[in-house]
């Protein structure tokens, strides 16, 4: 089918319906976008991923926009409008309301393929480790630096965990 | 690292060679890793984000990778070096633009980069010349073996590698081909692979990543899923679709030589006739005419200019690039100036004229 006003080959098919009279018109890409039917088209994936995670309604809301994550301090409604979230803890704290939005966003919930050679890490030894240094982290804010030198030190002897 | 001596090669990526460079101009691989004891970099401190640079910096150089890698501290660099890079596809737009401590490790050839504190901790990346995705993964396989064994990563067995954002969650695995496709482009055809590409999951990008316009003809196509497939499976994926793609083009190609083949000849000559004579050039219309001259030798319709020195201009000729061989900053018109003599001169030391 050939494009109504030239002779490109028409990609846009409109139909309007106005008092129950319908009518077609059929355009190629440059004179629908000429005759602002559409938007030139950005290549924008990431940015509709991001629209999808802000308005995502799940059922449980009320109770997961009371979840704040222990070791980040992240609430769960605040990654919903950032669409990031705080800290690797988080996919545990706000699994009831990430489940269903993977299962949209990547049509699965769980990890298939490569896993670490070490195997996973010891995870109430690093989330220790992430609490403190966010306690670290509010001491230094706050300028107790007694405090602050305490937290240090006790990191410090939790070895170094990268 | 000495970022001047970049300045005058084109980079392994447009070096122009491997399997059907042609249409694929380079395939990359690109794994978010996160550590697992440490918030992700948004929501880190800027005394954090010195801490998770300082452990991944050290980390990284111990890396026993021949040549080995060097360390570019990106809020050392001038906002023209943090550009060059980005220009060179060797950091993205987001950590060029980014605040705070961050930086990328890279090696002598350009294939390998690594980039710290971008929206995750880590960002590997692998990058050739050409449809070789498989060496591409083999190799940010091994580069990521090795820092593992000194790196704890988030990770758990059910969502796998953890992630700021839950677009990357699983294998933290992009794989990326980079096409040249003029003629699906000339012929309106592009839209039908963009919908085939879309239904099975693949991502249509410009050149630049995220948002950028496909100029040049230049197409990125990736994964959209990194949860619940292997990385074999990802990558077998975008494999078995990129032969079509390439097949289509060719045939886009013959049938524009058999049914118009002096429309043809004129649009490449008319291309590089304003290459050759132009004096004030825009980026965006360098790209246009270039991908014409690239598509002309590719069906031998140009004779004495080769693929790489088209694929060398194509990045000389870059906003940034540009400044740093003329030595100077220079404002857009400028810039349009020193684009089209540079152009004009490359081209005649060819020994190139228009036919």
């Amino acid at each position: 089918m050939k494009c109504q006003f030239c002779s490109q080959p028409a990609t846009v098919h409109l139909t309007k319906i106005i008092d129950q009279q319908k009518q077609e018109i059929h355009l190629c890409q440059d004179c629908a976008e000429a005759k602002n039917f559409v938007k030139h088209q950005e290549l924008n994936l990431p940015a509709l991923l991001q629209n999808v995670i802000g308005q995502f309604l799940d059922p449980h809301l009320d109770e997961l926009s009371r979840l704040v994550c222990p070791v980040c301090g992240i609430r769960y409604m605040e990654f919903r409008t950032q669409g990031r979230l705080g800290c690797p803890h988080d996919y545990t704290v706000f699994r009831s309301g990430l489940e269903p939005l993977l299962q949209r966003l990547q049509r699965s919930q769980r990890h298939v393929g490569k896993s670490p050679r070490q195997g996973p890490a010891p995870t109430p030894q690093l989330i220790e480790i992430a609490q403190l240094r966010r306690q670290l982290q509010s001491a230094v804010d706050a300028e107790a630096y007694e405090e602050a030198a305490r937290l240090r030190d006790l990191l410090r002897s939790k070895g170094s965990h990268g | 690292m000495n970022l001047d001596s970049l300045t005058h090669t084109s980079g392994e990526w447009l070096r122009g060679s491997g399997p059907e460079s042609d249409i694929v101009i380079s395939s990359r691989i690109r794994l978010a890793r996160n550590l697992a004891a440490f918030p992700f970099t948004n929501r880190a401190s800027t005394s954090q984000k010195s801490e998770i640079e300082a452990l991944l910096r050290e980390r990284i150089l111990k890396l026993e990778i021949t040549p080995r890698l060097g360390y570019v501290n990106l809020p050392g660099l001038s906002n023209l070096d943090r550009q060059f890079l980005v220009e060179r596809q060797l950091i993205s737009r987001e950590l060029a633009a980014a605040e705070g401590p961050r930086g990328v490790a890279l090696g002598a050839q350009e294939t390998v980069s690594l980039m710290v504190n971008e929206e995750d901790h880590l960002r590997l990346q692998v990058m050739r010349s050409g449809f070789t995705l498989n060496e591409a993964w083999e190799q940010i396989d091994q580069v990521d073996d090795m820092l593992e064994q000194r790196i704890t990563y988030a990770f758990s067995e059910e969502f796998g590698y953890l992630t700021a954002c839950p677009t990357n969650v699983g294998t933290g695995m992009r794989a990326s081909v980079m096409l040249h496709l003029p003629a699906l482009e000339y012929t309106k055809q592009i839209e039908k692979v963009f919908r085939a590409l879309q239904k099975i999951n693949l991502a249509v990008r410009g050149l630049y990543g995220e948002g950028s316009r496909a100029s040049g003809h230049f197409y990125q196509i990736s994964n959209q899923v990194t949860l619940g497939k292997s990385e074999a499976q990802i990558l077998e994926e975008i494999h078995s679709v990129i032969p079509q793609i390439i097949r289509y083009e060719r045939e886009a190609r013959n049938a524009w030589l058999r049914d118009n083949r002096q429309g043809l000849q004129d649009k490449v000559s008319r291309a590089f006739g304003t290459l050759c004579s132009a004096t004030m050039m825009t980026s965006e219309e360098t790209m246009e005419l270039l991908s014409y001259v690239r598509l002309g030798v590719n069906v031998q319709l140009v004779g004495d200019l080769t693929i790489p020195t088209i694929n060398e201009l194509f990045i000389q000729t870059q906003p940034a690039h540009l400044q740093k061989l003329v030595g100077m900053s220079l404002d857009g018109e400028e810039r349009n100036t020193a684009r089209a003599r540079y152009l004009r001169t490359r081209l005649r030391e060819a020994g190139v004229m228009p036919n």
